[in-house]
């Protein structure tokens, strides 16, 4: 067990990846002699060469194309897009190719490919760097997302997601690359889509993905001094999800509210809602309510951002709301 | 090249046509199904190019191309299997007349968004150079598609870390329905490799063995760690961008014209006919084509019904490939998860779970 930053569980993912394997290759702009734009790639390219940590021109579509063609021969490329902003540029890779080859070959070419993308909103980056994907990204059959919210979850999902044969998405989060916290490097990991309960309750249910998951936990510890036991769960996971531990937290608690930071309006939460009601409609005391982020380009005055995505007293909020809804039995 | 190889370009080249204008008929039919891009009058690129390739190299297509996998040795019948969407079709029915992919053969798919073949080409590329391989890429495109970002962007990764791709323009002039003086300010695709440092040569794609020369040359760069070369060939398809498109956009003289610099009609001429036919087919291109009939009248290679039993022979492979995928079953739901899933390797996602 030992302390690490999550851009360094990260590092140190890929550092032992290639050590291991010599098809594993890191791809991206600044990730060779600048070691990364979040030093994830810090000091790789000196070790491993430049074939295996290659500095790409900027050109998004091209080389996480490149990516795709490369693991059509079997290698396994980590290609890392400097923020989900610039993936835009790479959606024509990412979906019509990465996500459809394998299928369409008839399951002839594997796709061990792994896409590495921070996002979500940081510190005033104006609402060209403020973005989230995942919606989008979930909508198309064929990639598998993870959304680590802990040094923990960096290092082991990483892992996994390089030894996988599908395209993995790993959507890391800008804020999150300096949070420490404890990566046990020896422990069987949880399996690469397994959502955890990262604080039991009995109240309400509350799913929470990415930089949610500690606001989700920041307003839990809000909630037990009102007496509200808020259970939070980090879905680690966004395609496929975790139904069966989300379901069993809700049947427990009877209420769940879903935490995302993407724009509510179709987002990923919009999924997670639909498909729990359906699941657990005879379970729920009350309706599953999301809070998220507000159908608005991020804006760059401090303020204004600040109050543009959930924090702990908006979850707070909106979990007393849940629990003051008719049908409360506690 | 000896006289087996210059009968088997002309049986590959015969093969195309005749496969071509049977799924052409099967579509009439209602038996194909979707979009179907047909290659008859480019033959000469997909035959000339390809016959300089070995077995160990890589191609990736575009949505036009069933001959490309024709001529690698993908089977007729599983082919057209797979342009009617059938179970035994070289994608399983999954894929469909613009994504054949084979790994046997190492035909890395059709793709069907302009300008896919770029990052895929040299993505293969990297790993092979990664890997210190003497194998290449084959990256076929057409004129509409080196107006993509990808064409630049690829081309400038393949030049700067001199990967092994030889990149094929096939130039029909058309990109779909807009000439290319009307899509393209410099209409000559070849000078624009030279922004990436690309050598690049522009080639008659009505003449089969100039562009198997032609691709023999670069591939040999390639081959010698030269870094990617460019390949321009001049050609044209008679028939409209896909099967739903008349072509009425071009004059009709100008089909014309183009049809009598068929390719397989040069080859025809230039093996049989009299020297007065041969330069008059030659017009377009003399020096290649006329080359070309003097090489193989002096070699003899040709006897009056050989191109005959040639045309016979390749018949009746495509009837043989019509009735194996008429017949063939078509794949079901089973078949469908099986293909998205099949890599998993019995990966479990979540604790609990059946699989």
């Amino acid at each position: 067990m030992t302390d690490m930053l999550y851009w360094q569980a990260l590092h140190r993912a890929l550092d032992l990846e290639m050590d291991i394997d010599e098809s594993v290759l890191v791809l991206g702009e600044d990730v060779g002699l600048f070691g990364g734009t979040y030093r994830v790639t810090e000091g790789l390219m000196a070790k491993y060469g430049e074939w295996r940590v290659r500095d790409t021109p900027i050109s998004e579509n091209s080389f996480t194309g490149l990516g795709v063609g490369a693991a059509m021969l079997g290698l396994r490329p980590v290609v890392e897009i400097m923020t989900v902003n610039f993936a835009l540029l790479a959606l024509d890779a990412l979906i019509n190719m990465a996500a459809k080859i394998p299928f369409m070959s008839g399951g002839q070419f594997p796709m061990g490919l792994t896409v590495r993308m921070p996002g979500g909103v940081a510190r005033q980056l104006g609402a060209q760097h403020s973005q989230r994907l995942e919606h989008t990204l979930m909508n198309v059959p064929g990639l598998r997302i993870v959304v680590p919210a802990t040094p923990q979850d960096a290092f082991w999902q990483l892992r996994q997601a390089i030894h996988s044969d599908d395209p993995l998405i790993v959507l890391e989060h800008e804020l999150l690359y300096f949070r420490k916290g404890q990566v046990d490097e020896t422990v069987p990991p949880l399996l690469l889509h397994q959502a955890k309960i990262v604080r039991e309750g009995r109240t309400l249910s509350c799913i929470a993905y990415s930089r949610m998951v500690e606001v989700a936990l920041e307003a839990a510890d809000i909630l037990a001094g009102m007496g509200i036991d808020m259970e939070v769960i980090n879905l680690r996971s966004l395609s496929p999800i975790d139904w069966d531990s989300c379901q069993n937290s809700v049947q427990k608690t009877h209420r769940c509210l879903v935490v995302e930071e993407d724009c509510v309006f179709a987002g990923a939460g919009a999924e997670l809602v639909a498909t729990l009601q359906d699941r657990c409609f005879y379970f729920l005391d009350a309706p599953v309510l999301r809070v998220g982020g507000i159908n608005l380009p991020t804006p760059f005055s401090a303020a204004l951002e600040a109050e543009s995505i959930p924090r702990p007293d908006t979850v707070v909020q909106s979990a007393r709301d849940l629990v003051s809804r008719a049908g409360n039995t506690k | 090249m000896d006289r087996t190889g210059l009968l088997r370009i002309l049986r590959q080249m015969l093969l195309a046509r005749t496969f071509e204008e049977a799924a052409a008929r099967e579509y009439a039919a209602g038996r194909i199904g979707g979009f179907l891009h047909l290659y008859p009058g480019e033959e000469a690129v997909a035959v000339g190019v390809l016959h300089a390739t070995e077995p160990g190299d890589y191609v990736v297509s575009t949505y036009r191309e069933h001959v490309h996998a024709l001529v690698r040795g993908l089977p007729a019948r599983e082919i057209m299997a797979e342009l009617m969407g059938k179970k035994p079709g070289v994608s399983g029915g999954m894929g469909g007349s613009m994504h054949l992919f084979s790994r046997e053969h190492r035909f890395l798919g059709g793709f069907a968004i302009v300008g896919e073949t770029f990052p895929i080409a040299i993505g293969a590329a990297y790993a092979i150079a990664y890997r210190k391989l003497p194998e290449a890429v084959i990256c076929f495109f057409g004129d509409g598609a080196v107006n993509q970002g990808t064409f630049h962007e690829s081309l400038n990764m393949a030049a700067l870390w001199k990967l092994p791709v030889l990149f094929v323009c096939e130039n029909n002039r058309y990109q779909i329905g807009t000439e290319i003086h009307r899509h393209s300010a410099v209409v000559e695709v070849y000078r624009r490799a030279c922004a990436y440092g690309i050598p690049a040569v522009r080639e008659n794609g009505m003449d089969v063995l100039a562009v198997h020369g032609a691709a023999q040359q670069a591939l040999r760069r390639v081959r010698a760690g030269e870094g990617p070369q460019l390949l321009e060939f001049e050609t044209y398809r008679y028939r409209g961008h896909s099967m739903a498109d008349p072509g009425t956009y071009r004059p009709a003289g100008e089909v014309n014209a183009y049809q009598d610099r068929d390719p397989i009609r040069f080859l025809e001429t230039g093996l049989s006919g009299s020297p007065a036919d041969r330069w008059q087919a030659a017009c377009p291109g003399p020096d290649c084509i006329s080359s070309f009939g003097d090489y193989c009248l002096a070699q003899g290679h040709l006897e009056e019904d050989c191109f005959a039993r040639l045309e016979q022979d390749t018949a009746r492979e495509v009837q043989e490939a019509l009735e194996f995928a008429r017949q063939a079953p078509t794949p079901d739901f089973q078949d469908a998860w099986a293909a998205f899933t099949c890599n998993r390797g019995g990966e479990r996602f979540f604790e609990g779970e059946s699989s």
